[in-house]
């Protein structure tokens, strides 16, 4: 970063403010890693890594849907409860065999999502207010079908959750897989662009004659596929279904992810690659805290922090 | 229909309703805005009614007794939810500082109810203030501010509860236990107590400059500015006010339950915000009342009770109906609110 500022001769306040909002969550993984390589023991290890990889994935996947949410200026509140739906019907119809059962829980994540998107873009309700009808319902609906905890015993959801390829787990493969995909939807392709267009001013997407309706429906199915599939590896990991508290808290944890990683909340623009690194960040902060042995409370409030920052940071990009 | 409701704006509000024929203009006017205003209160009174036919232990004195006292609590949260949101602004941070309020208050009560009391509401009306702070002044938006505040304040309750390890007690003979304990004619404290604040909370939002000015920011801020209402310590007020209210909200259900139990008030938020849009008070701010409020936490709590007592229904069934619930009802204040401003 500091390499950039210097070549571009003398670096004005506000070229460098504009680098800190862009990198700033680059540069803060970097340097936790950094005081980690340095300070914590047992830190350099394939083994940790592998863990770091796999407790950040689901975070990681349902953040991406959250961020196309948030990109049309919307928000999603229903991703935990999608989860739990997931793992609640994977576990029901794991009798079909373990593919079939994953394919229902990502369609009922989809579905959820359709009436997101049918309640905000057809009837014209409040994306927050929307999604939290279906998040409180969602949850609801998930114990109704299985009201306790589980045990999924299948060899291949098994394999899913704890296996790896060439020591890189299979959750770390399929997040950075979607991650992929995600970046090249929202950059490459006319949906992609469709979305930013109405995050960026509704009014204006629909009078360029964009089919703003659909595409903010597709944009929460994306969001309720991505929390769905999240919810199903989340339960081939844990080897149990867990509706009451499996995706709980999930929706900050994303919306957090998204926020850290320079996505506007105003809409008009996703940063999949920051929101990468913004929930690698937070949950470098989180093992870096327990690894030094501060107690949970100074990770929550160290998060709130981290939370304020990053908005302040993102706050000037608004005004542009 | 929505590419024309959505692009009425003022101006073209005001066109239509002066070539539309008055007297009809006026009644559907006047229907859906009732409806919009009553459409809770109404719905109470059936599912009331529907309730105490079905079920004879409903209209028992113990059983309305009880869903009173367990809707006070939440009830206080939503009477300050309501100014933030009609404001325009949303407070996620109530819950934890709900629970936040209740240890503190817990811890307290061992030096008397006055430490019991100001404590929490010093505090919990501290975490307000910032939170408004960075809202009006840094301009930050409300959703991500209040959101790090709930995490902030769950972190601070870990803090002062050795992790959520340690539960502080209130002795039961002191004076802030009855509080939450006693009764007075039969009717709880709580209750009373709860009842007196909404009747304030009314007359402040109605009949008070300051409730105008929370009017007027939520209408439209920059024409409220030029009105020369003053935005920004208003919203600093009002997320003030939520702050207290979900601290003393807290500290009277540790008088209650006698101690200040750590893992209460989770999902707190989302039900406060569920009882004030079902009372119609509109998310995009500018319009909303209190009493509406008090009825969407009381609607909430009959589906509770209902769903409680037939001994069938697993208590998840609660939240399905809830949740479906505020679809039906967001969905049709859309539409009556889409009404009025079309006709």
């Amino acid at each position: 970063m500091t390499e950039l500022t210097l070549g571009r001769g003398t670096p004005d306040r506000a070229r460098l403010l504009r680098l800190l909002q862009d990198y700033g969550v680059y540069t803060g993984v970097l340097v936790l890693l950094l005081f980690n390589f340095a300070f914590t023991p047992h830190f350099v290890s394939a083994e940790n890594f592998r863990t770091q990889a796999v407790q950040v994935a689901p975070v990681l996947i349902v953040a991406l849907g959250m961020a196309l949410a948030i990109g049309t200026e919307g928000v999603d509140l229903s991703v935990g409860s999608v989860m739990a739906l997931a793992t609640s019907l994977l576990s029901l119809y794991l009798g079909y065999g373990p593919w079939t059962a994953a394919l229902v829980a990502v369609l009922a994540g989809a579905v959820v999502g359709v009436a997101n998107g049918a309640l905000i873009a057809f009837v014209g309700v409040q994306p927050i207010v929307a999604t939290l009808a279906l998040m409180v319902a969602g949850r609801g609906l998930a114990l109704v079908l299985l009201p306790q905890l589980k045990d999924v015993h299948d060899p291949d959801l098994a394999a899913l959750g704890s296996g790896a390829v060439l020591g890189v787990p299979y959750l770390a493969l399929i997040a950075a897989l979607l991650a992929v995909l995600t970046a090249f939807v929202v950059r490459r392709t006319t949906f992609g662009r469709q979305a930013l267009a109405i995050g960026d001013s509704r009014p204006a997407a629909r009078l360029a004659g964009l089919p703003v309706r659909r595409v903010l429906v597709l944009v929460y199915v994306c969001s309720g596929a991505l929390a769905a599939i999240a919810g199903v590896l989340a339960t081939a990991r844990l080897a149990a279904s867990d509706p009451t508290s499996l995706g709980s808290l999930m929706e900050l944890s994303a919306i957090t992810a998204v926020v850290v990683g320079g996505t506007p909340l105003s809409g008009g623009r996703v940063r999949v690659g920051g929101t990468v690194a913004g929930a690698t960040l937070i949950q470098l902060l989180t093992t870096t805290l327990i690894k030094h042995d501060l107690p949970p409370s100074w990770t929550q409030i160290a998060q709130a922090v981290v939370i304020v920052l990053a908005v302040y940071a993102a706050r000037e990009r608004g005004r542009r | 229909m929505t590419t024309q409701t959505e692009e009425a704006g003022r101006p073209a509000d005001a066109v239509s309703r002066e070539s539309a024929g008055p007297g009809r203009t006026n009644r559907s006017e006047r229907l859906s805005g009732l409806a919009q205003r009553h459409g809770a209160l109404v719905t109470l009174v059936i599912a009331m009614v529907v309730a105490s036919l079905g079920f004879d232990t409903f209209l028992t004195g113990d059983n309305l007794e009880n869903m009173a006292l367990s809707s006070a609590f939440l009830a206080v949260v939503a009477l300050g939810m309501t100014f933030v949101i009609v404001t325009g602004g949303i407070d996620l941070s109530v819950g934890s500082l709900f629970a936040l309020g209740g240890v503190l208050a817990a811890w307290g009560s061992q030096y008397g109810t006055v430490v019991a009391l100001l404590l929490p509401l010093t505090v919990c009306g501290l975490i307000g203030l910032v939170n408004g702070v960075l809202i009006a002044h840094v301009r930050l938006p409300p959703f991500i501010v209040t959101l790090a505040a709930m995490l902030g304040a769950r972190g601070v309750l870990l803090a002062v509860t050795d992790e959520g390890a340690k539960t502080y007690l209130v002795d039961k003979d002191s004076f802030f236990a009855t509080l939450g304990q006693g009764s007075l004619a039969g009717i709880g404290v709580p209750v009373w107590i709860t009842v007196a604040l909404f009747v304030l909370g009314a007359v402040v939002l109605s009949r008070t400059r300051f409730g105008q000015y929370v009017y007027a920011v939520g209408g439209n801020e920059d024409a409220g500015a030029l009105m020369g209402a003053p935005v920004a310590r208003t919203k600093i007020s009002v997320y003030t006010l939520s702050g207290l209210c979900a601290g003393l909200a807290g500290a009277l259900n540790a008088a209650w339950l006698l101690s200040g139990v750590t893992i209460l008030g989770s999902g707190m938020e989302l039900e406060a915000i569920s009882a004030v849009v079902i009372g119609g008070t509109l998310l995009s701010g500018g319009f909303g009342f209190v009493s509406g409020s008090l009825v969407g936490v009381l609607l909430l709590k009959v589906i509770q009770n209902v769903i409680n007592q037939i001994g069938s229904l697993d208590s998840a069934y609660q939240q399905v109906v809830s949740g479906a619930f505020l679809a039906v009802v967001v969905v049709a204040q859309t539409w009556l609110g889409r009404r009025r401003r079309v006709l």
